[in-house]
């Protein structure tokens, strides 16, 4: 595959931020550059990261699979991403995550067959003030103090988005 | 009224933008740093403050600026570790989206003092609002010339990057930050070498915590001097504390280190007591992971002192009976909180976030976690009791990085003080105070 030169040019700005020999320090943010194109991040696309960068397609596969937020196999539109670390816990997390898959009717891990959501859990988010939290991605907004409640209403809306 | 270095103008409307920021007095220390003062200058000056970094080891700043190999040939690095993820800290996080110039005014001066001339600020990748947020003020401050060549005519040039992570805990330690930043895989480095004599592509390097930085501005404007006459001892200062559980008001406070534990926590200015009319069971006062002090021992010390806020009351004690102020995450806990399920949780997070270079911390947290899960569900043995103890030790100071003692930590003090409520969750699984959870992501017990 090929990116398009407009992302080519977003990618030479990337690696314009480190030392001459250094392009490999941009290989985070063009992953997720690449994961907010196409939604997730496929061998090819890997491959062509390498190929941008100059690296070995091993280099890049060991980097997207350490880190929790690349996805490397398809995900629904929207990416739920539920806090489930212990202080979130104390206010409640355990049940509203319960309970947002008996809406959802999946699991965790698991996308809804009109591929609109997957469930997934994430740890701590920084955000253990306002907790329960969840964030959705490409954007990452952060969804504060849930309730059952306000879950309902976030799940419509982005069901009438769509 | 305490004093506020950090958080003063949070409050200010509109604050994120540059305008707004300098009408309230932003970017001095940049003028004064760059036109008055040698970098030598300003490091006696972080030296005099007495600062140490918040990002949890309380380290001595000036003294790990001195640290800087400045007879390298290299070019010199100042990396901000903004990857905050330990859980129940949400301080920078905070700082950074209120007020995220007094962040790249920070940066600018201590670039200065290390004479780095390409700084980077690391963020979370999780964090992608604030990232752009941060992007959105760096370009103001281009614009403005407080950043790129010959910032403010002194000759200095500087540009600041934003790098985000991807998604991992270990990436807040500071060699794995490094690894990250390079574009690999987070594993830690080994130590020796220091950051300071070769770091950031091999180069001399100073890695500080976001809240590290944004008291910068503070110190050069009003002199180490003054900085150090707030706080007590060598806790200078003032200190953010994010505090969440069961508390009234959960939140960010800024408070002058020395503080009363009490004060802190029942004060209707702070935390507001615990939250529905229920009782104080116990405190992980540093983020999670420092040790969990019971009631008892939160409010006053073993010898029977009032517990105040700073790192060495915090301390006092040892791990027998004291704790660490670490990151400033202040999680507190009511008598409805099940101790076994929130230290299986917490270990569950461990072994998550182990990178699993070292054998001990990638097979230890998961022995730990599985145990831990066997208790709480009502399948323990009372021999797991000390079995978890003695994984603990086999894995504290046995490890490259620090995260190994983050994960053993806890296991050991939780058992200390709580030793009863493990021994009921054997005897009588029905005793779990958290049982109506039981059933919680059940699968999440697989334990990844
Ligand atoms: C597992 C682990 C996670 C850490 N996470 C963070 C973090 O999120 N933010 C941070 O500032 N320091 C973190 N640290 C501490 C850093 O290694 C380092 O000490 C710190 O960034 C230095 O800055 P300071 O001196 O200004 O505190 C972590 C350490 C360990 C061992
Ligand atoms: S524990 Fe959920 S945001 Fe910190």
């Amino acid at each position: 595959m090929e990116f398009s030169q407009e992302i080519k040019r977003e990618f030479d700005q990337i690696v314009a931020r480190y030392p001459q020999g250094r392009q490999k320090s941009g290989l985070l943010p063009i992953l997720h550059r690449v994961q907010e194109e196409y939604g997730w991040l496929s061998t090819e696309a890997m491959n062509a990261v390498a190929g941008y960068l100059q690296l070995n397609p091993i280099e890049v596969y060991e980097v997207a699979s350490f880190y929790t937020m690349f996805h490397l196999r398809p995900v629904g539109k929207y990416v739920l991403e539920v806090c489930r670390t212990g202080p979130c816990c104390l206010v409640g997390a355990e049940t509203l995550l319960q309970y947002l898959q008996r809406k959802l009717n999946i699991g965790i891990g698991e996308t809804t067959p009109d591929g609109l959501f997957t469930l997934k859990t994430v740890e701590c988010l920084a955000s253990c003030g306002t907790g329960p939290v969840l964030q959705i991605g490409p954007e990452y907004l952060y969804h504060e103090q849930l309730t059952e409640q306000k879950l309902d209403q976030l799940i419509d809306s982005l069901r009438s988005k769509s | 009224m305490a004093t506020k270095i950090l958080l003063e103008h949070v409050g200010v409307e509109g604050i994120r933008a540059i305008d707004t920021y300098l009408a309230h007095g932003g970017y001095r220390s940049v003028g004064k740093a760059l036109k008055e003062m040698s970098s030598d200058q300003l490091v006696e000056e972080v030296k005099t403050a007495g600062l140490r970094g918040r990002g949890g080891a309380g380290f001595p700043t000036g003294m790990k600026w001195s640290f800087l190999d400045k007879k390298s040939e290299n070019p010199r690095y100042l990396v901000c570790n903004a990857d905050e993820s330990e859980p129940g800290t949400f301080k920078d996080r905070y700082l950074m989206e209120r007020i995220p110039h007094l962040l790249i005014e920070g940066m600018i001066t201590a670039s200065y003092a290390l004479g780095a001339n390409t700084s980077y600020i690391y963020v979370r990748g999780e964090m992608m609002p604030v990232i752009r947020l941060l992007e959105k003020a760096i370009a103001e401050a281009y614009a403005k010339g407080y950043l790129g060549k010959n910032i403010l005519g002194s000759g200095y040039n500087l540009d600041l990057y934003v790098q985000p992570g991807g998604g991992a805990y270990i990436c807040g330690e500071e060699t794995a930050l490094l690894e990250s930043l390079e574009g690999k895989r987070g594993n830690p480095r080994n130590k020796p070498p220091f950051p300071a004599v070769s770091g950031l592509y091999g180069c001399p390097t100073v890695i500080n915590n976001v809240e590290t930085i944004a008291s910068v501005p503070w110190i050069v404007n009003n002199g180490g001097a003054a900085y150090a006459s707030i706080g007590i001892g060598k806790s200078t200062g003032t200190k953010l504390i994010s505090a969440c559980g069961n508390i009234r008001q959960p939140g960010v406070y800024e408070i002058e280190l020395g503080l009363p534990v009490e004060e802190f926590l029942y004060s209707d200015v702070y935390c507001g007591g615990i939250a529905e009319g229920r009782e104080l069971k116990a405190v992980v006062p540093g983020g999670s992971s420092v040790p969990i002090l019971p009631k008892e021992l939160i409010l006053k010390t073993a010898a029977g002192e009032p517990r105040l806020m700073s790192y060495e009351s915090l301390a006092e004690g040892g791990f027998v009976s004291g704790s660490m102020l670490g990151s400033g995450g202040f999680i507190v806990f009511d008598d409805r909180a099940c101790i076994v399920r929130n230290l299986w949780n917490f270990t569950r997070f461990y072994h998550h976030e182990s990178c699993g270079q070292c054998s001990p911390c990638r097979e230890g947290t998961g022995w730990m976690a599985k145990v831990l899960h066997r208790i709480e569900h009502g399948h323990g043995k009372m021999s797991d009791i000390d079995l978890l103890v003695d994984v603990a030790k086999h894995i504290e100071g046995k490890t490259i990085c620090p995260l190994g003692d983050a994960a053993a930590w806890p296991v050991g003090s939780a058992i200390r003080h709580f030793r009863d409520e493990f021994e009921a969750h054997v005897k009588n699984p029905d005793s779990c105070l958290a049982k109506h959870l039981h059933g919680a992501y059940a699968h999440a017990a697989s334990i990844m």
